[in-house]
């Protein structure tokens, strides 16, 4: 979250168990292309950061002249010359560095914008399965944690572990230009003391590692007991889980304290590792100019130097962490980017048709130049010799021995043969789990088969454009979903061309139209939150109009569930059979109507057809479907 | 505020008063070093005088050494404090929320309850980490400095009487302005992430409508118009540490100028100027590092009301009301269930306790024999929930009242009411852990053969016994590795080995296939004979062989009696069966 960022660099110690990504030379490789499409605003970050840390370093050098030149001789007019210069430094530094942050901002925000873009972009390209093997939550998280993560690298730690990196060589290098020795002390005291924190932080990573993992039980814990809690407290067990939870916490408090305490104490060790090489420094330094081997000036600035030597090593510590965490987020963004996309190799497309009237009865359908909306289509086949042929589309779907599994392993529909003849309404019934939603998912081509062959007008449905596919399909969900807008952008999501008159028709022959117009703002209300001041019935009547609008041959229509209450249900079915009226559906029915008028009804068992027929035929049989129908169990 | 949470702090306090007595030691030790520096440079060299060098010098280190044990002791203080607040905070956290009953879950949400737990707990223990490090660090530094400036001199220090206002205004200016943007550039992020949420919720319309490029289009937009108001804010924020410099630089150079200028006429050593300039730093940087914790602890003032809004929450049901105290009895024993009779008397019920609103339940008079088998039928919204929940408790009636077993259900003590009814509720859930696991949440001491037998009654047994490992099977968290429909029959299963004597099934096997639930009813008809089953149901197949069919309508009782007489009788409930007759013939 942007508000969340800090401001101030290095607080809080160097965080220990640095993540890291599994492949960091690609992702950094990757990561850097996208900032490439800014290389000339980040050479200019380049420079500015060159300037501003320059500007740094030649402050506390200056000591030296002005105190062995202007200072001690008591040369006024040349200290205040010098002091001008020193000040045009200074400020060159500060502009520098303002432009380097500001620059830096439009960078990182231009390359996570590109990321989220390219991000979003990639997952509307993605199949369905991908999102039965992700949860939301996960896929949420790569556009808030991760991308933040990278944003905020690039806003500040890049340019800050560089910049240190810049300071403490350039300090180290001004250090041995003032006096060789003192520098050969500070180094060796310097190396010293580094390797003694890394020895410490290399221990504490087996905390670090403990309390990541209690962290993970506690907080489980407390997702599932307060998610459960109404059941916690129907079966009073309140006090277990009281003290169940005590247990947990007591181990986070503990393992807790200990990576708490030792990223403390290597906060303590790094900051006083400064404050001695100061010390050592100063009695070195004094010792050398008493011998007359160094003069005054060089001292004072020698020990400006060794005051602030500690300082960048601190920031590089804090400032890598911060940079590797960024990478292995990169990383995770990545892999999503690199999934495989919904493969679309169909190559048969829907075109606008007009007839021309011949000998055959209905004419011979040609293609209608680009612009021109007609209300006949035809999927356009190219042919081996070249030719393209038109296949007027009627809407006559055939599956043909089709077997499915979504994992691979447990089959879900086992070869299934059906037939819908253009016009005709094909219901499937059947307990949770057989398989209904899985034939309609297979029309659209949602998921493929493994087995068989599902055919469209004659033409395998894998060979159609899957754009075309849907297109020529409509679909009314069990789960009505919608997307925040008005009424009207809602309707008009079925046929983004369509004009506010058509969908207010389309509203009307759905039953919907009565409802909307008493909304506050009638078809102008916004719906925010998936329709959340809607209740379930009148989404479902938005859904009905969405299809509506939309007018394909053929529909898929997963039907309201029970819990809506009759009323509503009159409404939602006067809307449903205006929607299939002169349409192949294909309806996972619940309803006694839609079955009873239904030509063909199909029921599903354990993904296999174990009846069809008609109503009559059905019932007389006295099979499952006599049973689903009257509620009567065969074992009773 | 800090009142309320200091309590939690319980052990902790001593700590946290220590902290800063650690702190000023680590604090005045490292600022002499400046001091004693400028002691050698200005003393000891011109003196020529080694001895005193290595004695000042080994005083420096040595005081680098205090300055690191004690800060590392401030460490261990900080840690330890900050640690045990926040768990402590999470328990209290954790025990206040179990208290809660239903009414009070619902206010809050699980989601947020949840927030308030981890995140929350997690802000305010790292804001007193932090206040421990660095709160306290920050103004003794800041005041230490700025005596050890004045000590070495002090007409030179009225420069730093200037910078540090300036410096401050500066702060503020850009941090009230980006303040403002920051709130806009939340706006937007909420617009991003609703756009990605509802394509996540939705995407199957979105495939099924093709509308793929549309939703790209609309989401470059949400996403330009982020970018355009963080690279607003980024732009403002940038500017604090240049300000900073610059404050710092020109601070140094008038130091120099005039500090200089005294070291010429020997008022000052160089020394001296040295240390002054190093003070410099220390005092602007502190100035810095106040106002960031200042504008960090904002949001951790957030987190705190709202812990603190659920600390402070009374549970609105409790043990407290033990009115009738019958025959003399004990405090621990008080009444238990001993047959299960449940009786409703003009019960009105409202959700919210103020009495605003409208009645979900209105004038309920209902009496059920022990071991009855009734059932409640309704359209969405007529109360049959509510209706049920109110026999363990869940929720107070608003007037009248419930009697179970012959008691006023606000006489029993909450766990001795509760331990005698099985209630199976609308959303269940399961726990991580195995099945076996789960059911004993019904009892903890069942034996494996209790276990069994409830899971034969909730028809469980056999697809139990399917899986590899039957009843050691690891249900994985909210039971995610089993059906709907397997589910419901373990929930039953659970709320069976409480041997309860009333049981009540709240729509609990809605994705159990019809001839399952047959099964099911069959069971409990013949093994369950004492207990009294209240079941709430959509199909009618599933309710027309029960005692007693009660049909509610609006939050009334509209009809008590068998199928057949309420099929002849009853409008509302022929309505029901006709819908259904021609409406639900397969459920879910």
């Amino acid at each position: 979250m942007a508000n969340e960022r800090q401001v101030i660099p290095s607080r809080g110690g160097p965080r220990m168990g640095f993540q890291r990504p599994k492949n960091l030379g690609a992702t950094t490789r990757r990561l850097l292309a996208y900032l490439g499409r800014s290389r000339y605003a980040l050479i200019a970050v380049a420079v500015m950061l060159l300037l501003s840390t320059g500007a740094g370093l030649a402050g506390s050098y200056f000591l030296k002249p002005l105190v062995n030149n202007y200072i001690v001789p008591g040369d006024f007019a040349g200290l205040g010359r010098m002091l001008l210069l020193l000040a045009g430094i200074y400020l060159t530094g500060v502009i520098a560095a303002y432009f380097q942050g500001r620059i830096m901002v439009s960078i990182a925000q231009r390359t996570a914008n590109v990321m989220r873009k390219d991000l979003f972009d990639k997952m509307q390209d993605m199949p369905l399965c991908f999102f039965d093997t992700h949860t939301h939550g996960e896929l949420m998280s790569r556009f808030t944690n991760d991308l933040d993560n990278v944003e905020m690298a690039l806003e500040q730690s890049v340019v800050q572990l560089v910049s240190s990196v810049l300071v403490f060589v350039g300090t180290l290098v001004m250090m041995y230009v003032l006096s060789p020795i003192l520098f050969l002390v500070t180094a060796a005291l310097l190396t010293g003391m580094i390797m003694l924190s890394v020895s410490i932080s290399k221990k504490s990573t087996v905390f670090f590692r403990s309390q990541q993992r209690a962290l993970g039980e506690v907080n489980g814990y407390i997702e599932e007991i307060v998610g459960g809690l109404k059941v916690v407290k129907v079966f009073g067990h309140e006090q277990v889980a009281s003290s169940e939870f005590a247990g947990l916490n007591d181990e986070y408090r503990s393992s807790a304290t200990s990576a708490t305490f030792l990223s403390g104490v290597i906060m303590a060790v790094m900051g006083n590792l400064g404050r001695i090489c100061y010390a050592t420094a100063a009695i070195m330094g004094g010792y050398l100019a008493i011998h007359g081997r160094l003069d005054t000036g060089s001292l004072v600035a020698f020990l400006q130097y060794s005051y602030l030597v500690a300082q960048p090593i601190n920031q590089a510590t804090n400032q890598l962490s911060v940079v590797l965490s960024a990478l292995v987020s990169a990383e995770r963004v990545f892999e999503v980017m690199d999934a495989q996309p919904e493969v679309d190799d169909g190559t048969v497309t829907l075109v606008n048709v007009t007839y021309e009237v011949d000998n055959s009865e209905e004419g011979t359908p040609v293609e209608a130049p680009e612009d021109v909306v007609t209300n006949e289509w035809a999927w356009k086949v190219s042919q081996e010799d070249g030719n393209t042929a038109l296949i007027p589309l009627r809407g006559d779907v055939r599956f043909d021995h089709v077997t499915f599994s979504y994992d691979g392993v447990t089959p879900v529909l086992k070869d299934i043969s059906l037939y819908a003849k253009p016009g005709q309404t094909i219901a499937f019934v059947g307990s949770t789990g057989a398989g209904k939603t899985t034939i309609t998912n297979l029309i659209n081509r949602f998921y493929d088969v493994q087995q068989g062959i599902i055919t469209y007008d004659g033409i395998d449905v894998r060979s159609i454009h899957k754009k075309d596919l849907r297109r020529s399909l409509g679909m009314v969900l069990q789960d009505t979903h919608l997307f925040t807008g008005t009424v009207m952008d809602n309707i008009r999501y079925g046929r983004l061309r369509a004009t506010d008159e058509e969908c207010v028709l389309a509203a009307r022959r759905a039953s919907a139209d009565s409802f909307i117009r008493r909304l506050p703002q009638g078809y102008d209300t916004v719906i925010t939150g998936d329709g959340a001041n809607l209740s379930q019935g009148q989404r479902q009547l938005l859904a009905i109009a969405r299809a509506y609008v939309a007018d394909p041959p053929v529909m898929i229509l997963d039907e309201a569930t029970s819990s809506i209450d009759t009323r509503t249900e009159r409404l939602i079915e006067r809307g449903m059979d205006a929607l299939m009226e002169g349409r192949t559906v294909f309806v996972i029915a619940h309803r006694l109507s839609t079955v009873r008028n239904a030509k063909a009804i199909i029921v599903l068992e354990h993904g296999e057809i174990i009846e069809r027929g008609n109503h009559d035929t059905l019932l007389a049989q006295r099979g499952r479907y006599y049973q689903l129908y009257t509620g009567q169990s065969a074992l009773e | 505020m800090i009142k309320k949470l200091w309590q939690y702090l319980g052990q902790y306090r001593r700590l946290v008063v220590a902290s800063p007595f650690l702190v000023a030691i680590d604090v005045t030790c490292e600022l002499s070093m400046p001091l004693l520096m400028g002691r050698i440079v200005d003393t000891a060299i011109p003196k020529m005088d080694l001895n005193l060098i290595l004695q000042i010098g080994t005083l420096m280190i040595g005081l680098a050494l205090v300055a690191m044990f004690f800060g590392s002791m401030n460490h261990r203080v900080a840690a330890v404090a900050s640690q045990g607040f926040g768990a402590n905070l999470r328990q209290a956290l954790f025990d206040k929320v179990q208290t809660f009953s239903f009414s009070n879950i619902d206010t809050f949400s699980t989601a947020s309850l949840v927030t308030r737990l981890t995140n929350d707990v997690t802000q305010l223990q790292n804001t007193l980490l932090m206040s421990m490090r660095l709160l306290t660090r920050a103004p003794l530094m800041l005041i230490c400095a700025l005596i050890f400036a004045i000590v070495i001199n002090a007409r030179l220090s009225i420069i730093l009487f200037i910078a540090i206002p300036l410096l401050v205004a500066g702060i503020a200016l850009v941090v009230t302005r980006a303040q403002r943007l920051f709130r806009e550039v939340q706006v937007r992020i909420d617009a991003v992430n609703g756009t990605i949420e509802e394509n996540l919720i939705g995407i199957r319309v979105v495939k099924a409508f093709v509308r793929e490029n549309h939703e790209k289009r609309k989401f470059k937009k949400s996403n330009d118009d982020l970018s355009g108001t963080a690279v607003r804010a980024g732009h403002l924020v940038v500017t604090i540490m240049p300000i900073m410099t610059f404050v710092l630089n020109a601070t140094t150079v008038a130091a120099i100028w005039f500090g200089g200028r005294m070291v010429g006429l020997h008022t000052m050593g160089t020394g001296e100027l040295i240390g002054f300039i190093s003070y410099i730093m220390q005092i602007l940087m502190s100035v810095l590092n106040i106002s960031m914790i200042l504008m960090m602890s904002t949001r951790a003032q957030a987190s705190a009301e709202r812990i603190i809004e659920v600390l402070d929450t009374v549970p609105d049901i409790s043990d407290a009301t033990p009115a009738l105290a019958a025959g003399g009895a004990s405090a621990d024993s008080g009444p238990v269930v001993d047959e299960g009779s449940v009786e409703f008397q003009h019960v009105d019920f409202k959700y919210t306790a103020s009495g605003k609103g409208e009645n979900v339940l209105s004038d309920i008079s209902l009496s059920i024999r022990p071991g009855e088998f009734v059932a409640i039928v309704g359209g969405t919204g007529a109360g049959k929930s509510t209706l049920v929940n109110l026999i363990p408790r869940l929720y107070d009636v608003t007037a009248g009242q419930v009697l179970v077993s012959g008691v006023d259900v606000r006489d029993y003590k909450l766990a001795t009411l509760r331990s005698g009814i099985g209630v199976v509720l609308q959303n269940n859930v399961l726990f991580s852990g195995t099945i076996r696991d789960n059911l004993r949440w019904g009892n903890s001491s069942a034996t494996d053969k209790e276990i069994e037998e409830a899971a034969r009654n909730a028809q469980a047994h056999d697809f139990i016994m399917a899986f590899p490992d039957g009843y050691d099977t690891d249900l994985g968290q909210g039971g995610v590795n089993v059906s709907g429909g397997q589910k419901q029959r373990l929930c039953i299963a659970r709320a069976l080995l409480k041997k309860p004597r009333i049981l009540i099934m709240d729509d609990s096997t809605s994705a159990v296939d019809t001839a399952t639930e047959a099964q099911i009813r069959a069971s409990f008809r013949n093994n369950l004979k004492g207990t009294t089953i209240i079941i709430i149901a959509q199909r009618i197949s599933s309710v027309q062989e029960t005692d007693k069919i009660v049909v509610l309508d609006d939050g009334r009782v509209v009809g008590i009696g068998s199928h057949e007489e309420l099929l002849a009788t009853n409008p509302v409930y022929q309505a029901i069966c006709a819908s259904q007759m021609e409406g639900v013939i397969v459920n879910g």
